[in-house]
């Protein structure tokens, strides 16, 4: 009846994951409870759950990577604790635990934080800088947005119920076959990959289409802001990239689930091939992650300046050019399992390569600062505290792309420091900044200056503090993911790194405290005028937050950096001019689909993982069912009148014209 | 408001130069969704192609059981091209009905389709019931690992696209030829279109090839 669920799958002899288990309940319960007593639920059903809006679903997007970032978080902070305490001891944290812990983190700091998070200000904005009103596919979005959050509770329902892979955060086989990981951890593993990489897709499809064929009236390719280019690439890359995830995890799970021989020791299976495809994805997915960090940076350091891009071709030039060498590198992965020197040196050479287009990209951003009137606002201190760590972090990348460098290296936590060196410096710095500059549009106020700077002093810092150590325990010979070591000259570095940890969750904190100090005040923060930053790109040209129908008229443009050329040219001209009517607007309505289906994936997922058949074909069902309800709508879209989009533009126009007044002659 | 305040004023933008044609804004619906569903059949040939790069990998890895030579039956495999050659005319000429809003033609297209692929499912699953129970099945080797997957995965997305068809003759049934159900009927005949192209690869680098060596 229920497959292999049975009360075995609670761990009740693990006092760590069940009182960390029993606490999120709490939590969750918690909060259900009050938003019911409180009669928030119609409000969060309609507004936010249903809503098909791309502005809010970035929102929900970026919330999910939020709390998945503390998730991973902890287990960071826990693996560091674990490592300073177990030389010549088993630590704190049985083994296999442990093992859970570093698979879990990778997981979902890559799955569940970065991308969430990059998709969201993607989702976000995008349409806003494209001056459109939403994205191509509203409703899909809405799908994309809830399999992914399907993909994160699997990940944390195994906390509790069952375990997690011990595998690493890839899986490798034959360590994740059946024969060898028995258990439902990499079931777990797959699936909930499975799920949330469906909702990439649609996500990247949906991006895609919307950049090419829905920019507004003059919008040529060579006028789009850089965070457009950036997602263009970023968004390219997923729709060619991760079908090769489905596919390989599809593999895995037919060996597990069948008796499939793709990567089984026996009967042919081939482990390498598993490698090949694994990291044919895997490559492209580190770019997927930075390339959209790499458009926020430009849009910040541009605007912080007061100053138009630096060599704005050559930007989408080394833009794309990442986009494709990124599909030839994947084999540097592994450089040391016998391809061959001619192999190595071809990916060798090709891994260096792709540093040379990152490089004009940190020129730019350098020359764009050169001559500019720079504002150290938090934003701007992301951007620049990430230009000075990415830099680390490249160069020790061009270092492990020489295939004799990577054969001393690979595996050690040298490995490992470089990789959170890019990932932590460019993608989450990225998501920090962005989230800091975007925060007053998607809100209608600013967030606390004074909290701001502290979080990212203490994030930089402590960033410094936990990785550096790492990258010298690494030339010492330690390698990856050890649970205890008996080598006396590791020790004192995995004191510092877990200090550095400290540190780190001080910055996390000051974040978290910089939210709620500005929640609270918000009236003091609020911004009418819809432009800060005093910004260029037409998301600023709309009020904050933007109406559902972004803008009442769809923007002409007329060159690069559209809003801050019609800045200059209001001032010249002032703003008295004839207006075209306003017009009806028709907006895609409010959805359910996307959280039905979801549920149903859920359902699926579960039962998929526990081998409940019934369960699922009950859920295959309920997803077909939910797909010919959605197509069989009568009515998909709302009439918003002329008078009513009328009434919102006007409040924002005089508060933009008066901003005009205020600033004075050019 | 600012955004409207340039009009008429163009100014001198280097873009300009030359023969940069203007942007004219976001695309019809029908383009929007044609061109998002072209985007995904992409990402879907990708998918495929991984499951290629495992048959090409694995295809000489039998473990001491059958080769490809001994167990794909020409005719079998050419009876199944035919067919589904053959339900993508069909499927054209439901596309047109559809077009020039004409019921019948429609149906009886939809129809025939329909019938093709379900020939085609049906001798496909019975070549596969058949390897299984001579002892062939997918465990049995790498090679045939590989060879049930990537047909198995056409015949999956066969499926799919039967149970697409039947929703949209209901569609057209219960609608009629509305401007979201054709935008459907459109990817629908992309979609079948597309596996016609995977079938091709199949069929060269599976049977044809298998059957040479």
């Amino acid at each position: 009846m229920l497959g292999k669920l049975d009360w075995s799958a609670i761990p009740f002899d693990q006092p760590i994951p069940l009182v960390a288990g029993a606490v999120v309940l709490v939590a969750i319960l918690g909060v259900l409870i009050w938003v019911v007593v409180k009669g928030h639920l119609p409000y969060l059903w309609s507004e936010w759950i249903t809503s098909v809006d791309h502005k809010r679903i970035g929102v929900m997007y970026i919330l999910l990577a939020s709390v998945m970032l503390l998730r991973g978080g902890s287990d960071a902070i826990m693996m560091r604790i674990q490592q300073a305490v177990a030389y010549q001891s088993q630590g704190y944290l049985p083994p296999e635990h442990y093992n859970q812990i570093f698979s879990a983190h990778g997981t979902i700091m890559i799955f569940f934080v970065a991308m969430p998070f990059v998709i969201g200000l993607m989702n976000l904005i995008v349409p806003l800088q494209l001056g459109v009103r939403d994205v191509a596919f509203p409703t899909l979005n809405s799908v994309g947005f809830w399999l992914t959050a399907t993909g994160a509770l699997l990940v944390n329902l195994s906390l509790v119920v069952g375990e997690f892979a011990r595998t690493g955060w890839l899986a490798f086989p034959p360590l994740s076959e059946l024969s060898y990981s028995p258990g439902v951890g990499v079931d777990y593993y797959a699936w909930s990959l499975q799920i949330s990489g469906v909702g990439t897709l649609v996500a990247g499809i949906n991006l895609v289409t919307t950049v090419l064929k829905l920019r507004t009236k003059g919008m040529n390719y060579l006028r789009m802001p850089m965070f457009c280019w950036t997602t263009l690439a970023s968004n390219l890359l997923i729709v060619a990239a991760f079908p090769i995830l489905t596919a390989t995890l599809a593999m895995l799970l037919l060996d597990r689930y069948l008796g499939f021989h793709f990567f089984t020791n026996e009967a042919g299976g081939n482990v390498m091939m598993f490698m090949n495809l694994i990291w044919a994805w895997g490559h492209p997915e580190v770019y997927i992650l930075v390339l959209p960090a790499f458009g926020i940076f430009s849009e910040v350091v541009s605007t912080f300046s007061g100053k138009g891009l630096f060599g704005y071709r050559s930007m989408v030039l080394a833009t794309m050019a990442i986009c494709v060498i990124s599909f030839m590198v994947w084999l540097h992965h592994f450089f040391t399992m016998g391809a061959g020197p001619d192999v190595n040196a071809i990916f060798g050479i090709a891994s260096m390569i792709i540093a040379v287009p990152t490089g004009v990209k940190i020129y730019n951003w350098l020359f764009t600062m050169y001559g500019g009137r720079i504002r150290f606002a938090t934003p701007m201190l992301w951007a620049v505290g990430f230009m000075v760590t990415f830099i680390v972090g490249g160069l020790t990348g061009v270092l492990l792309a020489v295939p004799p460098a990577d054969f001393m290296l690979h595996n050690s936590m040298f490995l490992v420091a470089h990789f959170h060196n890019v990932i932590i410096g460019g993608v989450l710095f990225g998501a920090f900044a962005g989230f800091e500059y975007w925060f007053p549009k998607a809100f209608g106020f600013r967030l606390d200056e004074r909290w701001g700077k502290l979080a990212f002093w203490f994030t930089f810092l402590g960033f410094f503090i936990t990785f550096i150590p790492l990258y010298i325990a690494g030339m010492l010979g330690m390698t990856r993911r050890m649970q205890h070591y008996d080598v006396a000259a590791w020790r004192p570095w995995m004191i510092v790194a877990a200090i550095g940890m400290a540190v780190l969750t001080i910055g996390v904190i000051c974040q978290i405290v910089q939210l709620v100090v500005s929640i609270r005040n918000r009236e003091s923060l609020r911004d009418r005028t819809g432009d800060p930053w005093d910004g260029r790109s037409l998301e600023w040209a709309t009020s904050s937050p933007p109406p559902v129908f972004n803008f009442a008229f769809n923007p002409d443009v007329r060159g690069e950096d559209a809003y801050w050329d019609m800045k200059v040219h209001a001032q010249q001209q002032s703003l008295e001019r004839d207006r075209p009517e306003y017009q009806d607007i028709e907006m895609p309505r409010n959805s359910p689909t996307g959280f039905v289906c979801a549920f149903f994936a859920t359902v699926m997922g579960f039962a998929l993982i526990w081998h409940i058949w019934w369960m699922v074909i009950l859920g295959g069902i309920g997803a077909f069912a939910t797909f010919v309800v959605f197509a069989w709508r009568d009515h998909d879209e709302y009439v918003i009148p002329a008078q009513e989009v009328a009434a919102i533009d006007r409040i924002n126009l005089e508060e933009r014209r008066s901003l005009v007044s205020m600033a004075g002659p050019v | 408001m600012a955004m409207t305040a340039t009009a008429g004023h163009a100014h001198a933008d280097p873009h300009h130069i030359g023969l940069v044609i203007e942007h004219p804004g976001p695309a019809s619906k029908r383009i929007v969704t044609a061109y998002g569903f072209w985007v995904f059949l992409l990402s879907d040939i990708v998918m495929f192609s991984c499951f290629f790069a495992a048959y090409a990998v694995l295809s000489g890895q039998t473990a001491g059981g059958p080769k490809g030579s001994e167990i794909f039956e020409q005719r079998n495999v050419a009876i199944e091209t035919v067919c589904l050659l053959l339900s993508s005319f069909t499927c054209g000429m439901a596309s047109i009905a559809a077009d020039v809003r004409n019921r019948f033609w429609f149906y009886l297209g939809m129809g025939v389709t329909c019938l093709l692929g379900l020939i085609f499912l049906t001798i496909e699953f019975r070549e596969f019931a058949d390897l299984v129970a001579r002892g062939y099945g997918p465990s049995r080797s790498a090679f045939l690992t590989a060879f049930f997957s990537l047909v198995g995965c056409h015949g999956l997305h066969v499926s799919a696209g039967v149970l697409w068809l039947l929703t949209m003759m209901a569609q057209v049934f219960a609608k009629g030829f509305r401007a979201d159900v054709l935008r459907r009927m459109m990817c629908f005949a992309l979609f079948w279109h597309a596996l016609d192209i995977v079938w091709v690869g199949v069929f060269s680098v599976v049977y044809l090839l298998g059957s040479a060596a």
